[in-house]
């Protein structure tokens, strides 16, 4: 029996690719070091990964690591994210969608409307962090007058991160679990045309 | 006397102090200092500290603006006309209150890097301080101070190694006037009534004791003739561990933790229940 080559088409490029797993190892280390100051049953984090001291000084660094990514990231994603009405469509079918009933999903293009928001909340999320962690970063060096800055900094800083965290779940979860072909699209960048057709019917793929 | 822990800082465990020892403070008669700095020598001395330079952009006696990494006790002068023509002269002890409630211990995400011992000193560790910062965001007081170059956090220890062996803190030993004095806080709080009974005789109908609630308490209590205004003296009025504090470190923290480990756990159902899409990889 002959087997028919199986037709692929390039979903991410290499650039892409790149910038993609930059946000998510800089995401990461953000994530574990700043776990292990948010909690002391979560110091361990800090341990193994070279101890509070090198952590705390490091995390800030690599927000602005993952805030440069998350920049350039939005250059070359932010025309493909806008919402359309393929979009509004869908938006009305996610109960659909979540549960698995993909024949009553309506088409949609590159990204669906919950891979957008996603990207949006992420980039809204990354603003809130970098500007609150920049006062946390020199929180020594904030007048004793402006505490409420100091506070308002923490706030913002814990609660828009637990907020990632909670995109982050699902962003995995859909991305790895639930998605077949997820994971190797976003790393080695290809999927087969039939896939293209089942997930982003509207999608226009070059041959 | 020991140094029992009875709280540290970040700890996901109970501090094992079980002993009960009376709370030793330090009292701070404001109306007999005569602002001579014999505590400010006596405490740079003492616990080894390099020469700060002497800044006078205060335009008083003051050292210096404000307590630094590496100068603990600061006498804040500050003066003050209460009717026309009657100037009065308000020195201050600067330096750690040793809250019962410690705002810097609650605020400190490093385990054992701030402890509360027994006797009620707090006293920061420094080989565990992270040099976050966020002790600074905890206090009232505005006293825990960055050492730019070790990137960690210094204050008053309360001469914890002299009073662990018996001695009183080295401010109260070169204090001139007995405007300091150590003991029991039973004992200091009997001194300070009386004192405050003295000048409430001599005038100063406000006079106070200043042992704020809002932090539970402190090992510093300081004897104010202006005690209806404790701003006068540079000290708040109400001081307590700020509101963001706390509900970062209680409901928050709750709340963050059971949303993070719902959301593993949503994920976890959701995929027993409908598992991975059908479809082509």
């Amino acid at each position: 029996m002959v087997m028919l080559p199986v037709e692929r088409v390039v979903r991410y490029n290499l650039r892409e690719r790149l910038v993609h797993a930059a946000a998510g190892i800089s995401y990461v280390y953000l994530l574990l070091t700043g776990l292990a100051f948010w909690t002391p049953a979560l110091y361990w984090l800090a341990i193994v990964l070279g101890g509070g001291y090198l952590s705390r000084m490091l995390h800030p660094w690599a927000g602005l690591v993952f805030s440069a990514v998350l920049l350039v990231m939005w250059a070359s994603w932010r025309r493909d994210m806008k919402t359309t009405p393929a979009d509004k469509e869908w938006r009305k079918h996610i109960v659909d969608y979540m549960t698995n009933k993909d024949e009553k999903v309506p088409p949609v293009g590159r990204f669906n409307y919950g891979q957008k928001q996603f990207f949006w909340l992420m980039v809204i999320a990354m603003w809130a962090l970098v500007i609150s962690g920049g006062v946390l970063w020199f929180v020594s060096s904030v007048p004793a007058g402006f505490a409420w800055l100091r506070d308002a900094a923490i706030l913002v800083h814990s609660i828009s991160a637990l907020a990632t965290i909670g995109l982050f779940i699902v962003h995995l979860y859909m991305g790895i679990a639930v998605v077949p072909g997820g994971l190797s699209a976003i790393v080695r960048g290809e999927v087969t045309r039939e896939w293209a057709r089942q997930h982003h019917s509207l999608w226009k793929t070059r041959p | 006397m020991s140094l029992e822990i009875v709280r540290s800082s970040a700890s996901s465990s109970p501090a094992p102090g079980v002993r009960v020892e009376p709370q030793l403070v330090k009292l701070v008669d404001t109306s007999t200092c005569i602002g001579c700095k014999a505590c400010e020598v006596a405490c740079q001395e003492w616990n080894d500290l390099p020469p700060e330079p002497t800044t006078n952009s205060t335009n008083s006696y003051q050292t210096m603006p404000a307590t630094t990494a590496s100068f603990w006790n600061l006498i804040k002068f500050n003066e003050h006309e209460e009717d026309a023509g009657s100037l009065h002269w308000l020195m201050r002890k600067d330096q750690c209150m040793h809250c019962s409630e410690p705002g810097c211990l609650i605020a400190c995400p490093a385990p054992g890097a701030i402890v509360q011992y027994a006797n009620g000193i707090v006293d920061f560790q420094q080989d565990n301080c992270i040099g976050c910062g966020y002790c600074i965001t905890g206090c009232p007081f505005d006293i825990p101070k960055f050492n730019t170059g070790t990137k960690r956090v210094y204050k008053c220890t309360l001469c914890v190694d002299r009073v662990s062996v018996g001695l009183q803190p080295a401010c109260v030993k070169a204090c001139p006037t007995s405007c300091l004095q150590f003991g029991t806080k039973e004992a200091m709080l009997e001194i300070a009534e009386k004192r405050v009974t003295q000048l409430k005789a001599n005038g100063f109908a406000q006079a106070a004791v200043y042992d704020p609630p809002g932090v539970g308490g402190t090992g510093v209590v300081t004897v104010l003739a202006f005690g209806d205004r404790p701003e006068l003296y540079g000290l708040p009025k109400d001081p307590v561990v700020p509101a963001a504090v706390r509900f970062w470190k209680g409901p928050l923290k709750w709340f963050g933790n059971v949303a993070m480990l719902g959301g593993i756990a949503v994920a976890a159902v959701h995929f027993m229940r409908y598992g991975r899409k059908e479809g082509h990889d």
